[in-house]
């Protein structure tokens, strides 16, 4: 009897085995890196191939790319790696990380690793509202790589049928209402068209992100210790969001889902969406109609955030493994590589001189929306991200939908939010 | 005859009503071909006219590693029901046929199981996995179901209705008790396996929570977690894809249970599970 | 078997259950030990580490907003979701083990949702819902309403979850009823007939007594997944709005692994733990006083 109960698990513990793939090699130095991308897609293709240029450039170095699904498991899998010794020297993960990054003791500042001048000047070379994320107590955490921002996509044929010149999208707050009030069409009591739809489930906090910034208001500081949700500019935001519902009616009332906003627009029942530029490419793909891409609008200025992945270095790494994750991150963001990158991505190109490369130019000459994000790119903010990230980030999102779904007045929301936000983060300052 | 006549109304309500609720439950199914087997434009529209086309199987199919999801999904199952059975016979024949000490409080503390499933306690079971080095692995998601009290339960029931003059009778054969558990008891409760075996198959071929949590690759995610990822709405959804991605995860499910459909209600009757 | 005094069937006991009970160990009785010990600690981090707070974690819990209404959610999905379940089942096992036209259709339509995965007909239901260009906003032009938010409104997202719930649970639970009304013997429905009672009254009075231990079964299994069953919102609303759609167990997961908060995530835990050991001893009242188990 004991025997075959040992059978039984001796076949356990084998079929468990299966699954449990090692890696081995003898190279100089062999580099993991987390990636955060469901496996299969086609940027793990891109990804692959980048990383076979780079191990052509330099044969003493191996990387292993480790894809591991959304941002949320990449960080999980990344730090449960590394509390259990297995090996990570580098991962993209969410900018938005860092603090929490930073606590749990895990990454190491770049400044900490450059050595020479011509490294401490590559660390300037980007976008200065993407390394915002990246950069807090004066030192450079996380290096832009995979970054995209809101967009305001439009329908010309809907401006075309309201009478408005397709090539004038609305530029500030008033010209969104009044343009949106031409282009919802209603029949009876059914709209048949909504003018616009800013989505407010999966991730509100952002969305309203580009809104308080173009009230010229940041919803935290760079230290990340404190929020600005109960500011008299966030509210008047959140009070213009949920007017365009329901005083103004260009906008379904309650909350607009995120996934479904890219049919709805396909669909023609809304004339504009805000999204992430990641839909770009899908949108180019089955849009029936003729589309635009445009900035979001102003109310003070303009605004939008910035999202995405960075790329961080891990502290339990030796100091060669540290100067060859470096290395691999250099390769990676030389400009011809960055444009490249975003070409077959849609993501933006990271750095200014990207857009000057040979390649880049042609495409934005070819495909105009291009261009749309990395002018906005001047405009943009961080994305919201301090300590205790998850649950201050769940408290402004609940606060916009209590809003939206007209369960608390915007200030009542917002305040509670940040009375709760202050409580959670008085601790680190 | 106007009894007769309000009777046949009522029989044909009734009819109706069932064919309705019916229809009603069967509708996501039928949405499912509709969408997966038409072009993404139609994915919304019903028109009759719309072409056919299998080009969101291709799709579905080469966007994600589905078929090593199928694999990682029939590793878990057949794991996990293997060391169900094994585990639960042997327990519940303990239950069944000795008198040990503490039998009773042990047999009280296997039930805590039936109303604290590992579902609810995925924190800390996380925890002891990380500790056991088991973290992204198949054996990590099926361990926690292995030792099921709803498997002892019923197992130990259909071996108390087994008349003991059959294994006294073994016995005075000369079998050992393993022999008496293999050759007398284990053929004797067979609908009850088959029904529990059903159950747990589709259950497992079902789970979702602990399987999202406990694993981070390809190698290890069975088909609802790689389901998941890909049809995850923060992309973006498109119906016609992920329908045709549904239908390929539970075409095995639906054909077995098509196929086998009278014995899985009679093996239920039989097992005594009412 | 009974040989008094022998030592061997305690060995052979003992040796029988060890290998499940190990794993009934590892797996159930000391996580929950453990839940109870975490749930007195604080969060800890590299660089402050995790300390005794003593009962600091159900304070926060007293406090949190979200937590009671969770809670309450919890409440409303049971009470949605338990009896519409059971009801149906019922329904729909006396029709397939009649004499219905079509009956192996029918049967066939109403367990299909059991053998679906959650997450596979959620993203289907999400087409259901959506507003605009969803299956119930496209039939309600029809009838010329207008169009409906479902999932936007915090007054209509939480039945849609549950409306949801019980298309998945009804037939899975219509499995039990009609295994035990085929072993009701026949003759009773017979003599029932022949008095002239009604189908109503033979089932009120006849079967519906008959059924109660499966009715006990079937809704045990409800009650225990009416607090497991979350599957269903990380593709359909992920809580929201505003927590309106949000359960314990979904909130448990987000605490533990968005939050990375675990020893908030086991006092929760506990809160779970408590109002499962409540309604387990709940029911073992009922049943000890009302079922006649065979």
């Amino acid at each position: 009897m004991t025997w075959s109960i040992r059978t039984a698990f001796v076949g356990l513990a084998v079929a468990g085995a299966l699954v449990l793939a090692p890696f081995s090699g003898a190279m100089a130095v062999e580099l993991t890196m987390y990636y955060p991308v469901a496996v299969g897609g086609p940027l793990t293709k891109t990804v692959d191939g980048l990383v076979a240029d780079f191990q052509k450039e330099n044969p003493d170095i191996k990387v292993n790319a480790i894809y591991a699904g959304n941002y949320n498991d990449a960080r999980i899998k990344a730090l449960a790696a590394l509390k259990s010794g297995q090996p990570a020297q580098l991962s993209v993960m969410f900018s938005i990380d860092i603090y929490e990054l930073i606590e749990q003791d895990a990454i190491v500042a770049f400044d900490d690793i450059v050595t020479t001048d011509e490294d401490r000047a590559w660390l300037d070379k980007f976008f200065p509202s993407l390394m915002e994320n990246g950069r807090t107590a004066n030192k450079t955490w996380g290096i832009p790589f995979q970054r995209s921002t809101i967009v305001m996509y439009y329908n010309k044929d809907a401006f075309r049928d309201a009478g408005l010149d397709p090539n004038q999208p609305p530029a500030t707050w008033d010209e969104l209402v009044t343009m949106g009030q031409k282009l919802t069409k209603k029949q009876g009591n059914n709209v048949e068209r909504w003018g616009v739809m800013i989505p407010s489930t999966g991730y509100p906090y952002w969305m309203f992100g580009a809104l308080t910034m173009q009230n010229d208001q940041v919803l935290m500081n760079g230290d990340g210790n404190k929020t600005n949700f109960d500011a008299p500019a966030t509210v008047e935001a959140l009070s213009y969001w949920l007017d365009l519902g329901q005083k103004h009616s260009v906008m379904p009332s309650g909350t607009i889902e995120w996934g479904t906003l890219r049919q709805n627009f396909l669909e023609q029942k809304t004339a504009m969406m805000w999204h992430s530029t990641g839909n770009l490419t899908a949108v180019k793909k089955n849009a029936k109609f003729d589309f635009g891409v445009a900035m979001l609008p102003a109310k003070k200025r303009r605004g939008t955030p910035t999202g995405g992945g960075n790329f961080y270095i891990f502290k339990d790494s030796t100091d060669e493994e540290k100067q060859a994750a470096l290395k691999l991150i250099k390769f990676l963001t030389q400009p011809e590589r960055t444009a490249e990158w975003s070409i077959k991505t849609g993501y933006i190109g990271t750095r200014p001189d990207a857009y000057e490369t040979p390649a880049l130019l042609s495409y934005v000459k070819e495909f105009p929306p291009a261009a749309v994000a990395r002018d906005q790119l001047e405009f943009a903010t961080a994305e919201l991200s301090t300590y205790q990230t998850g649950r201050v980030r769940k408290l402004l999102d609940d606060a916009i939908q209590a809003a939206l779904t007209g369960s608390k007045s915007p200030k009542d929301a917002l305040s509670g939010a940040q009375s709760e936000a202050d409580r959670l983060l008085r601790s680190y300052r | 005859m106007s009894r007769q006549f309000s009777r046949d109304l009522g029989r044909g309500l009734e009819v109706a009503a069932a064919w309705l609720l019916a229809l009603l439950w069967i509708s996501p199914l039928l949405y499912a071909f509709w969408s997966a087997f038409h072009p993404a434009e139609y994915a919304t529209h019903f028109e009759l006219g719309a072409p056919l086309t299998l080009e969101n199987f291709e799709t579905a199919w080469s966007q994600a590693p589905f078929a090593r999801y199928f694999l990682n999904t029939v590793l878990l199952v057949t794991l996990v029901l293997i060391a169900q059975f094994v585990l639960c016979t042997l327990a519940a024949f303990a239950f069944a046929r000795f008198e040990f000490w503490g039998r009773n409080f042990a047999f009280a503390l296997v039930l805590v199981q039936l109303m604290i499933m590992p579902e609810v306690l995925i924190v800390e079971n996380y925890t002891t996995m990380s500790h056991l080095g088991l973290v992204d692995t198949i054996l990590s998601i099926g361990l926690p179901y292995m030792a099921s009290a709803f498997g002892i339960f019923l197992l130990r029931q259909t071996f108390k209705t087994i008349p003991k003059e059959l294994d006294d009778a073994a016995r005075v054969e000369g079998c050992s008790m393993m022999q008496i558990l293999l050759k007398v008891y284990v053929p004797l409760a067979r609908p009850t396996y088959l029904a529990y075996g059903l159950v747990s198959v589709s259950y497992h071929w079902n789970n979702f929570l602990w399987p999202l949590i406990i694993t981070n690759s390809v190698t290890t995610r069975p088909l609802t977690v790689g389901l998941a990822i890909f049809g995850a709405p923060e992309s973006g959804v498109d119906w016609s894809i992920i329908t045709a991605a549904t239908l390929l995860a539970v075409a095995p499910l639906l054909v077995a249970f098509l196929l086998f459909q009278r014995q899985f209600v009679q093996s239920f009757m039989h097992a005594g599970i009412k | 078997m009974r040989r008094v005094r022998s030592i061997t069937p305690h060995v052979y006991g003992w040796l029988l259950l060890t290998p499940a009970a190990i794993l009934l160990i590892a797996f159930t009785h000391y996580p929950t030990v453990a839940t109870l010990v975490q749930s007195v600690f604080s969060k800890g981090t590299a660089i402050r580490p995790s300390a005794f707070v003593g009962l600091n974690n159900y304070r926060l819990l007293l406090e949190d907003t979200v937590f009671w209404k969770v809670l309450w959610n919890n409440v409303l999905f049971g009470i949605g979701t338990i009896p519409t379940s059971i009801a149906l089942a019922i329904l729909m096992a006396v029709w397939v083990n009649g004499k219905l036209p079509a009956r192996a259709l029918t049967r066939l339509a109403f367990f299909t949702p059991t053998i679906l995965p959650m997450v596979a007909v959620a993203n289907i239901w999400l087409f259901f819902y959506t507003p605009e260009i969803g299956l119930l906003d496209q039939i309600g032009r029809v009838f010329g309403f207008a169009s409906h938010n479902w999932l936007g409104d915090p007054d209509t997202v939480l039945w849609c979850i549950v409306v949801m719930t019980v298309w998945k649970e009804a037939g899975f639970f219509m499995i039990f009823y009609l295994a035990a009304l085929q072993s009701l013997p026949p003759e009773l429905e017979e003599a029932g007939r022949l008095e002239g009672a009604s189908r109503w009254y033979y089932f009120r009075r006849v079967a519906f007594p008959l059924l109660m231990p499966t009715t006990l079964f079937v809704s045990i299994n409800a009650v225990i997944n009416s607090f497991k069953l979350v599957d269903q919102l990380f593709i359909l609303t992920k809580g929201g709005p505003d927590n309106a759609s949000s359960l314990l167990l979904y909130y448990i997961y987000e605490v533990a692994f968005s939050f990375l908060d675990v020893p908030y995530a086991a006092t929760l835990t506990m809160v779970l733990l408590s109002a499962l050991a409540i309604i387990a001893v709940g029911q073992f009242v009922f049943m000890d006083k009302r079922i006649h188990y065979r």
